[in-house]
């Protein structure tokens, strides 16, 4: 066997690769199975952008599911309450064009909490049951309230109330909330030329 | 002697600290109604303890405060509570905040103050408790709870309380008053605050263009014959930033994202002091306050000695205000102050000067320019930051590169906008970027919080699914052991019973007709 290697160099060669190439094609197979990583890891870190409404205006019954689905390649514009932030975010994150954000699915908004009017509720439970975060605290025949700090705002709660007894109301109002918003840029132009100046204040 | 060091960049704006004559201290008049905001430090807004139709006396609490970052507020005279209801306050926003309206009956009767002069006696528990519920916030300008302050945790041993008396803003002469009328008040209220944080050295430090609070102070510590080093240094904004007056002072710097109490310091503007001290020793809370009215558009400049919750209309009117002149009334100093929106507001405990300057006085800004990269602001920037870097990334809202370019240490002196020929209202967007970068991780603070309470419910959902899955087997599984036990089908033994029940429904109208 030697002999006929050593005469045959080509021969050497072949089998040299061969035999290489079957050694890492099994260490590559065992550590495929050995470190095996659950689930898909990019969507994990979608997941982790997502604002987590988990009001299901994309088509999928919460951040998690979508943020699979757009691992497997579905648009990233489906979201209203992440907007234009979490898009652009969603586009840097995947190294995609951002898009604007698909009116079929509903416009970005103000965030919301949604506020039982408390003398009105009848008890029913049906918004407890509808509560994708577990927010609404109550009991059957007994008074429901929102815990506005767990509250995503996400409306589920809404539709299923049979007393129409649930608002939503501006999560951030009041002074609290306020902060300096960036100056209006009321800087001429940039790209004018200086002799350009009279054109442009004639236009 | 103290060696005095030098803070990185700084400007030497006009004083103008002489239009308010300093040193003279009258009473404002107390006006017919008080409105006190709710929220007049930084942190959770007290809870009302009065109701409308309340007759409250002068000192009494008529809001409490609502957890460990609060201050409680107190009437600071007699009369009734009127409303208890959204009115405009002095806030950048300009919005509206829930306040206590109160119509002085003008007898100004106050309860029975309990104070003490034996505090040397009490522990620092006691002392802090009763400093929060006489409703102390940080009076130079931030309103920060002084009983937290008070609180550096034991892992932070203080060894020096600072009394901050720089007071380097223009225009303003709030403290340089309090530091000449009240400076017996302002040593007893330092050894007492020393006390209570159990730091051993007191140390006063005053800018070197205030000489007459300088020998105040100094003849109250002879008087006092206490163990208190003053300590002066050159003028020059914004020594009186806490971090830059401990670096001037020690050398040392506060460590990015820290606080002084990581150095042994603890550092508490005069006005505190006193307050302070009333709190103890007098047992008033924080009612008056010493607020600068100045600017050209007055015709008596002055200190005065005002109610909280003195609407700002009635001050101006006290100093004379002349009604065609003014363009706007700044709340603070020209440098870190806002234009007040609506007059009707009133003062609180973080309100230092009231500034009405004439239009040639401190004209409007002139559209802002493009930055030239000229690098005046960060040669200004006393906290040795790059101010036009910070610019272009708060306009591009690159949150990544602000927190990278130390965006939160930025103390908003004003220092690089003061000296940016572009005229570019730089501090607006170093406070607007601060306000997004907080906002975006009190989102992300939320969205996780919310993650987790989806996956909560889902792994609940499924757990019950699966139970009542298993259940129904267990069901199935003993109707199919019982079955075979017996040997009979049971599916065809249902259909047999229901047969007959059947059967006997059939059988019974034949029997009653």
């Amino acid at each position: 066997m030697m002999a006929t290697l050593i005469d045959q160099p080509l021969l050497a060669a072949l089998t040299a690769l061969l035999g290489l190439g079957a050694l890492f094609g099994a260490l590559l197979g065992f550590a495929a199975i050995r470190f095996r990583v659950e689930g898909n890891p990019i969507s994990e870190q979608i997941n982790a952008l997502l604002p987590q409404t988990q009001c299901g205006q994309c088509g999928y019954p919460g951040c998690r599911p979508y943020s699979e689905a757009i691992a497997e390649g579905d648009a990233i514009n489906k979201c209203p309450p992440g907007g234009e932030e979490t898009i652009q975010a969603l586009a840097d994150l995947l190294d995609v064009e951002a898009q604007p954000l698909d009116a079929e699915h509903g416009v970005e908004k103000e965030p919301v909490v949604a506020l039982i009017r408390e003398d009105e509720c009848i008890g029913c439970t049906k918004c407890i049951q509808a509560c994708p975060v577990d927010a609404i605290l109550g009991a059957a025949k007994v008074m429901h309230t929102v815990i506005a700090d767990e509250c995503t705002g996400c409306d589920l709660c809404i539709e299923p109330c049979p007393v129409d007894c649930i608002d939503l109301v501006p999560r951030k109002s009041g002074v609290g909330f306020w902060h300096w918003p960036l100056p209006a840029d009321r800087a001429p132009r940039f790209d004018v030329i200086a002799t350009d100046a009279a054109a442009r204040d004639a236009a | 002697m103290r060696t005095v060091h030098d803070i990185h960049g700084g400007i030497h704006p006009p004083e103008r600290k002489a239009l308010s004559r300093p040193g003279e201290l009258t009473d404002a008049p107390i006006p017919a109604q008080l409105v006190m905001p709710l929220r007049q430090h930084l942190g959770v807004p007290a809870q009302p303890t009065v109701e409308v139709g309340d007759t409250v006396l002068g000192d009494q609490q008529i809001a409490a405060a609502q957890g460990v970052m609060s201050v409680p507020v107190h009437a600071p005279t007699s009369g009734t509570v009127v409303a208890i209801e959204s009115r405009p306050i002095a806030h950048a926003s300009g919005l509206e905040d829930q306040c206590i309206v109160i119509e002085t009956d003008g007898h100004h009767r106050c309860l029975d103050a309990v104070g003490t002069d034996d505090w040397r006696a009490l522990d620092a528990i006691t002392l802090v408790e009763r400093i929060r519920e006489a409703g102390v916030a940080g009076m130079g300008g931030a309103g920060f709870p002084t009983a937290v302050k008070l609180n550096p945790g034991p892992e932070r041993p203080i060894e020096t309380l600072l009394i901050n008396g720089t007071e380097c803003e223009p225009y303003i002469t709030a403290d340089d008053t309090l530091m000449q009328c009240q400076a017996d008040e302002l040593i007893e209220g330092a050894q007492i605050l020393a006390h209570v944080v159990s730091a051993d050295a007191i140390l006063i430090g005053i800018e070197d263009n205030k000489p007459d609070a300088i020998a105040a102070v100094e003849a109250a510590i002879a008087r006092a014959d206490a163990d208190i080093e003053l300590a002066t240094f050159p003028t020059k904004y914004p020594s009186g930033g806490e971090k830059q007056i401990i670096e001037i002072l020690t050398g040392q710097q506060v460590p990015s994202g820290g606080i002084p109490a990581d150095i042994g310091l603890v550092c508490v503007n005069p006005g505190t002091a006193v307050a302070a001290k009333r709190a103890i020793v007098d047992g008033k809370p924080l009612t008056h306050r010493i607020v600068t009215l100045t600017g050209e558009a007055l015709t008596s400049p002055q200190n005065v000695s005002a109610c909280l919750g003195t609407p700002i209309t009635a001050l101006m009117a006290h100093a004379g205000l002349n009604a065609i002149a003014p363009q706007r009334v700044i709340h603070g100093g020209p440098m870190m102050g806002f234009a007040v929106s609506n007059l009707q507001a009133p003062i609180t405990k973080i309100t230092n000067c009231l500034l009405a300057p004439t239009a040639t006085e401190l004209p409007v800004p002139e559209p802002a320019q493009p930055c030239i990269r000229c690098g005046h602001c960060a040669e200004a920037c006393p906290a040795s930051l790059l101010p036009q870097q910070l610019y272009w990334y708060a306009r591009a809202k690159d949150q990544e590169q602000l927190a990278e370019h130390r965006l939160f240490d930025c103390i908003e002196c004003g220092a690089c906008a003061y000296v940016c020929p572009s005229q570019i209202p730089l501090v607006q967007y170093y406070r607007a970027a601060k306000g997004q970068i907080r906002d975006s991780e009190q989102e992300k603070r939320r969205s996780d919080n919310s993650r987790g309470r989806f996956e909560a419910r889902q792994a609940r959902l499924e757990a019950e699914a699966a139970a009542r899955e298993a259940k129904r087997a267990a069901r199935k599984a003993a109707a199919q052991s019982k079955a075979d036990a017996d040997g009979a089908d049971p599916i065809q033994a249902a259909i047999e019973r229901a047969k007959a029940r059947k059967a006997d429904q059939d059988k019974e109208p034949e029997q009653t007709s």
